[in-house]
């Protein structure tokens, strides 16, 4: 099993190579990551499961532009949480956070701002959003100074952030929960208004395809300026194609999930539109909340995969001892990941106040461990040192898929806790299975 | 060469919990010249390197380097002064591959401050080439390799940067003979160009054959200098486990105060 696993290079006869099975060589010629690849498919069987169960209701434009939606927050947050993992801590203080930053953002565009500009002023979001991002980052640095500086494990230090900050969000309107939401705003938390509509959501995905198609490009350039070993031309134009593929297919079906007709009619008469036979077509496109998740997920892979402080993270995970030797900073490297958790967090907190239209202090509750849990999927191993970006949102939309493939059947709440908390230690189990194989 | 020496090292002290792991330690080392480090296990050897090499801080003492007082809080202030170190332990991050070990805390950024890992694979090839021709799994994470890979992967780390001081803690602990010889080969190589090696270990056969001067320690303490020719391997013997210092050395203070006298 080892022999096979490796390099190859060392094999001695022809006949090992051709004993290399069509999806072996499919595997080395691509250069997918396995795992990734395995996740991706464990998601169709759960998505093709739950339309088959649910009689044709799970892979309708409807509800997988919900979906989508739905698990915008958690996956912002999962991609802090893998860093965090990584590097061997843990954040239960997540939820809370979110929580006690969306009751900040709701207070201030209702009760700070309007005295200063009234209500409905244009500045208001972006001026709400910064501040929110400003507690989200302060609440970060407190925790991972004491983490890093004061050698406090993050266990305790978040667990108590997570009755900290959840009794800090009742705090701040006495338990009152804050409504409703300034209306630009609210355009993050998507809905009808909050989506850019159809020809919007297409030049996102011909911009999707050109960046993948550059990237495959530039890879492709540097691996020749230095003579290392590149991919087979075929296996470049079907990552090319089946990536730009799945990017315009996406847009296809967001942009296949019409108005509701009440608003629709709404908007008709405001814009003096007669309504045709057979009503008016109008298409969501991509949700905003879900174009804010896709660019976090983009520049957080960048961040772990392209700069310095992504490599330390990575090198700190993997051997803490040997990090400090060869000359990083580790505490402030700890510090800086749970400085980024907390903007994370408020990024989520300004999804979830957004899309609820409302800041309630019980917001986010138990979203800690649904972004453990999305991470922990995505192939973040708690034992440090390994995990992908890609892999947590991954993590997200399956954890998403299965609590709203649930609802879709009618299941009870106590039943689909227990399903989901069953799926995650199955899910565990199998990864520790496939690393053992690999490794 | 000059008689400055390269780095010298005063009256080095460390406590842990009141233990005096290091207690009133000398060593110094010359341009191409290679001292080895010898003692038992626990003797202080690997603490008083760990000191230079910026991994501990010390509680008293003077460390120069080209006869100017260092300042050496920190393993980056330690390779400011070019002290590169070959941890016992090896000190990889398991988990990335060896391009990225090698440059750790040093990497090579793009124009537009991105990591540039295909500058840093092409040097990582040129480097390893030459250490271990044979080398290929440039793309496996350091946990995927043998030993001797790991090993060659920490010396190369180590020699990238033009190292002036190199520290080696037991470096050929995890090797075969015939890497063993290998790593014998490079230590001569650098020491014709001029960097002062420190050779760390408990057995004598490893090292004495390759060093021009020996610094005995027993129970953190330096028993004493002597230069290769001037003693025996059994006299070497008797310092390191009876800490008694023979007349070709000059004793430290952790020698046998009556032996030395009589």
């Amino acid at each position: 099993m080892n022999e096979n696993a490796s390099t190859g290079s060392n094999s001695t006869d022809g006949a090992r190579a051709a004993e290399l099975g069509f999806f072996a060589r499919f595997i080395k010629a691509t250069e997918l990551d396995t795992r990734l690849l395995g996740m991706v498919l464990a998601l169709l069987l759960i998505w093709v499961t739950f339309d088959v169960l649910s009689g044709g209701l799970f892979l309708t434009p409807r509800n997988l532009w919900n979906l989508s939606v739905q698990t915008a927050s958690i996956a912002v947050m999962a991609t802090g949480m893998v860093l965090v993992i990584v590097t061997r801590n843990i954040d239960l203080s997540v939820g809370s956070i979110l929580g006690f930053v969306g009751m900040i953002m709701g207070v201030a565009q209702t009760e700070w701002l309007p005295p200063f500009l009234g209500f409905e002023n244009p500045a208001t979001w972006i001026i709400t959003l910064a501040l929110g991002i400003a507690v989200g980052a302060a609440i970060g640095g407190l925790q991972g100074f004491i983490i890093a500086f004061l050698g406090v494990p993050s266990f305790i230090v978040t667990l108590g952030g997570l009755l900290v900050w959840r009794g800090a969000a009742w705090w701040v309107t006495s338990g009152r929960t804050v409504a409703p939401m300034d209306s630009t705003f609210r355009l993050m938390g998507g809905g009808p208004a909050g989506s850019i509509g159809a020809n919007w959501s297409w030049v996102v995905g011909v911009i999707a395809c050109l960046g993948i198609v550059g990237l495959i490009i530039n890879a492709r350039r540097q691996r020749k300026r230095f003579n290392f070993p590149r991919r087979p031309v075929w296996a470049e134009i079907l990552l090319g194609v089946v990536g730009s593929a799945l990017a315009l297919g996406a847009v296809a079906v967001a942009n296949s999930y019409p108005w509701p007709i009440g608003i629709v009619r709404r908007y008709a008469e405001e814009h003096n539109i007669t309504m045709p036979e057979g009503g008016l077509f109008i298409p969501h496109g991509i949700a905003i909340p879900v174009l804010i998740a896709i660019v976090v997920g983009i520049v957080m892979t960048f961040v772990a995969t392209r700069t310095r402080f992504g490599r330390y993270v990575f090198a700190l995970g993997g051997n803490p001892e040997a990090a400090e030797l060869a000359g990083i900073n580790t505490k402030w490297v700890i510090m800086k990941i749970f400085i980024l958790m907390g903007i994370l967090c408020a990024i989520s907190a300004a999804i979830s106040t957004a899309r609820l239209n409302a800041a309630t202090n019980a917001q986010g509750t138990l979203d800690e461990l649904l972004t453990i849990a999305a991470a922990v999927i995505g192939g973040t191993s708690l034992a440090g040192g390994v995990g992908t970006i890609a892999g947590a949102m991954l993590g997200a939309v399956m954890m998403q898929s299965l609590s709203s493939g649930m609802v879709l059947l009618g299941l009870d709440t106590p039943l689909q806790n227990i399903v989901v908390g069953v799926v995650l230690v199955i899910a565990v189990w199998l990864d520790t299975i496939y690393r053992r194989r690999v490794s | 060469m000059s008689n400055i020496p390269l780095v010298e090292m005063e009256n080095i002290s460390i406590a842990f919990g009141g233990i005096r792991a290091v207690d009133d330690a000398s060593a110094d080392l010359h341009a191409g010249e290679v001292v080895a480090l010898l003692g038992h296990n626990g003797a202080g050897k690997s603490t008083l390197i760990k000191i230079l090499s910026g991994a501990y801080k010390r509680d008293g003492g003077t460390i120069k380097v080209n006869g100017e007082e260092a300042v050496i809080n920190n393993p980056r202030d330690a390779k400011a002064y070019g002290i590169e170190t070959i941890y016992q332990t090896l000190a990889l991050a398991d988990n990335v591959d060896t391009a990225a070990n090698l440059y750790l805390g040093r990497e090579i950024m793009t124009p537009w401050g991105t990591l540039d890992d295909v500058a840093m694979e092409a040097k990582a090839r040129e480097v390893m080439g030459r250490l271990n021709p044979r080398f290929q799994r440039f793309k496996d994470p350091v946990k995927a390799l043998s030993g001797g890979q790991r090993q060659s992967v920490a010396i190369a780390r180590a020699i990238l940067f033009n190292a002036r001081i190199l520290i080696m803690d037991e470096p050929t602990a995890a090797l075969g003979p015939q890497e063993t010889a290998q790593v014998g080969e490079l230590i001569h190589q650098l020491k014709s160009e001029g960097i002062g090696i420190f050779l760390i270990s408990h057995d004598i056969h490893d090292v004495l054959h390759l060093a021009d001067r020996v610094i005995v320690m027993k129970n953190g303490r330096v028993v004493g200098t002597a230069r290769v020719g001037d003693v025996t391997e059994d006299e070497i013997l008797g310092m390191i486990i009876l800490g008694k210092c023979p007349p070709g050395a000059i004793p430290g203070p952790g020698a046998i105060s009556g032996v030395v006298l009589g």
